[in-house]
């Protein structure tokens, strides 16, 4: 399997605070690789990073094979239409119909004709089970409505990659489980790899084949999800029980 | 004569580089990748090439296929359809992985969902109706009793202000806004002044241009170049602040923690508003006059003594007592549109700029409005 993503030595810090230090991981094609840690641990730097938002002032980030360094303008544009990104809070725009925000890649990013875009726009809600939101605005979904909704666009040009930022954030537990065999079904059906930020364990238990865990921003873990659940690691072994005690 | 370009090769339909169309014996053979990326190219491209293919394909052939997404199999049906029926054209590969694709996202029997009816013309008339009602005229009516009843009841429970609120807002609204007010109100003073000025000498009349300026400006131009820079600047700014304090849930937290969003975020401003604007509108005055003077003396030779020694004959107290009265309307009207909107924005980013738009353009038009009523009272 190739490496989607992959990261070496990387170092970042913000107003002189160094928030991520020699870290080094990647991620393998097809996978679900989970990026862990509690709060403060430098997961949302690291992704960050990964989407091209924060500059590499030192290190090395590779993405679906492009070093994102060496990426002029042009390039990330065009790197970007092969990733999708699930936001944390779904970030649709407010101002639109659930059809207009997944179909907005398609028409933006893709140049794709409208009765095109219509029937995507129709096939991908099949997908996420939410048909009938068509004509229906972001402000009258409910929380797990919105995640899916959310989804749907980032798999609106069927990237090959997906990155999901706390995809779980806020949803009760059955939505959550809902929404992780959706990931995974998706994952399965278009053959995508996705990198999951999140700190709810049973997410990652349902969903991850790799851990990064982060610790003060150092890669202190990565390896298989059973490696990770049977680590002898004091901070992983106590994340996986305190957060497991919180979540229960 | 020779015709320029490439020379197709036989049957070719198409060649974008990484697509290609080849139309042979019935079949249109598809090779290449179709992906989201280059979907919309293909789509269009080809569909230059339906008139002349229509009828004439039987198959469509994705044998040469390197990839396809949901986007090119959703082309490849729309495309098919364009070609001819169903049943006529048959889309066929050897490849399971195409195969796949083609089931999965097949647009075929996607549901159309309908869009929301919209109801009868007397329908849509009544609802706009009911909503502006219960909206606006209902809406602001009720705010403006909240900010009445917090703002009087608060002026007795001093322990309940938030410490350092009223001298921010005062800062905000006033202090800040003083140095344009000084400066527009200058510049009007002198060009009224000037262009009466020259009306006036061809008269010789030349001293009335202080008995001019100064009823212009007080009773007219001071108040209301005030009134309207204070609304476009903290009309705007109160809309935006509680409207993105809406969409962030703020004013869900303060009314959770028990503490009233009018009492807390508007009644400080109003305060604030009501205190400054009487201050802002004096040093308007001042410097309308000023500006005044300064004409004067440039253009009819009239000293700053003579002026500012007519100026007493002129002013009355009545002047002073009007410019306080509107002073204290339009504070009032200004913090009551801003907040107004702030509270009822909707859809989140959008919504906010809708609003602060909304505040600034009604709370200028009140103000004019209100200074109109005001000036036929006080005539």
């Amino acid at each position: 399997m190739d490496k989607v993503i992959d990261v070496q030595r990387l170092y970042a810090e913000i107003d002189g605070n160094e928030i991520l230090s020699d870290v080094s991981f990647y991620a393998l094609e097809g996978e679900v690789t989970a990026i862990i840690g509690g709060s403060g641990s430098g997961k949302t730097t690291v992704l960050k990073h990964l989407l091209g938002l924060y500059p590499v002032s030192r290190g090395y980030i590779s993405v679906l094979g492009r070093n994102l360094a060496e990426l002029t303008e042009k390039g990330q544009r065009a790197l970007y239409l092969e990733m999708g990104v699930l936001y944390q809070d779904g970030a649709l725009l407010n101002s639109m119909t659930v059809a207009e925000n997944i179909a907005l890649p398609l028409r933006h990013q893709g140049n794709i004709p409208e009765v095109l875009a219509a029937d995507i726009v129709r096939m991908k809600l099949r997908l996420v089970n939410l048909e009938d939101t068509y004509y229906l605005y972001p402000s009258q979904l409910s929380g797990g409505m919105l995640k899916r909704a959310a989804l749907a666009r980032a798999i609106a040009m069927d990237p090959p990659l997906l990155f999901c930022d706390e995809p779980g954030a806020g949803l009760d537990p059955a939505s959550l489980k809902s929404l992780d065999n959706l990931i995974l079904n998706l994952k399965n059906l278009l053959g995508i790899s996705v990198i999951l930020v999140t700190h709810e364990v049973s997410s990652i238990v349902r969903t991850a084949n790799r851990i990064v865990y982060l610790d003060n921003g150092r890669v202190l873990f990565e390896g298989s999800t059973d490696q990770a659940l049977n680590s002898q690691i004091p901070q992983l072994a106590d994340f996986f029980s305190v957060t497991r005690k919180k979540q229960n | 004569m020779v015709r320029k370009g490439k020379i197709k090769p036989p049957g070719e339909v198409l060649n974008l580089g990484n697509i290609s169309c080849r139309h042979e014996d019935g079949t249109l053979f598809i090779n290449g990748s179709i992906l989201a990326s280059g979907t919309g190219i293909f789509y269009r491209s080809i569909g230059k090439e339906v008139p002349a293919l229509k009828g004439r394909v039987r198959t469509i052939n994705l044998d040469g296929l390197t990839g396809i997404d949901s986007a090119g199999v959703t082309a490849l049906y729309h495309l098919r359809g364009l070609l001819g029926s169903e049943g006529d054209i048959t889309i066929e590969t050897e490849k399971t992985s195409i195969k796949k694709k083609l089931d999965l996202f097949s647009p075929l029997g996607l549901e159309k969902v309908s869009p929301p009816p919209e109801g009868s013309l007397a329908e849509r008339i009544g609802e706009k109706a009911h909503w502006l009602f219960a909206n606006y005229l209902y809406g602001f009516i009720n705010l403006a009793a909240n900010i009445f009843y917090w703002s009087v009841s608060d002026i007795f429970k001093r322990r309940t202000f938030r410490e350092g609120e009223f001298v921010n807002q005062s800062i905000k609204i006033g202090v800040n806004a003083s140095m344009i007010i000084v400066f527009m109100s200058f510049a009007i003073g002198l060009v009224l002044a000037v262009h009466s000025g020259s009306q006036l000498s061809t008269f010789g009349a030349n001293i009335y241009i202080v008995d001019l300026t100064v009823i212009a400006v007080m009773s007219q131009m001071g108040p209301l170049i005030t009134a309207i820079l204070v609304a476009g600047r903290s009309s705007s700014s109160i809309a935006a602040e509680i409207a993105t304090m809406k969409v962030t849930s703020e004013l869900d937290a303060l009314n959770t923690m028990g503490l009233d969003p009018v009492r807390f975020v508007v009644v400080p401003k109003l305060y604030a508003c009501l205190f400054t604007m009487p201050f802002l509108i004096i040093l308007a005055n001042v410097s309308g006059i000023a500006g005044g003077a300064t004409a004067a003396y440039l253009t009819l030779d009239i000293s700053p003594e003579i002026f500012i020694n007519r100026m007493g004959r002129i002013m009355q107290n009545k002047d002073l007592l009007t410019g306080f009265v509107k002073s204290q309307v339009y504070a009032a009207l200004i913090v009551l549109t801003g907040s107004f909107y702030g509270f009822s924005v909707e859809r989140g980013a959008e919504g906010v700029g809708r609003v602060t738009t909304l505040a600034v353009v009604v709370s200028i038009s009140l103000v004019i409005l209100a200074d109109s009523v005001m000036g036929l009272l006080f005539y």
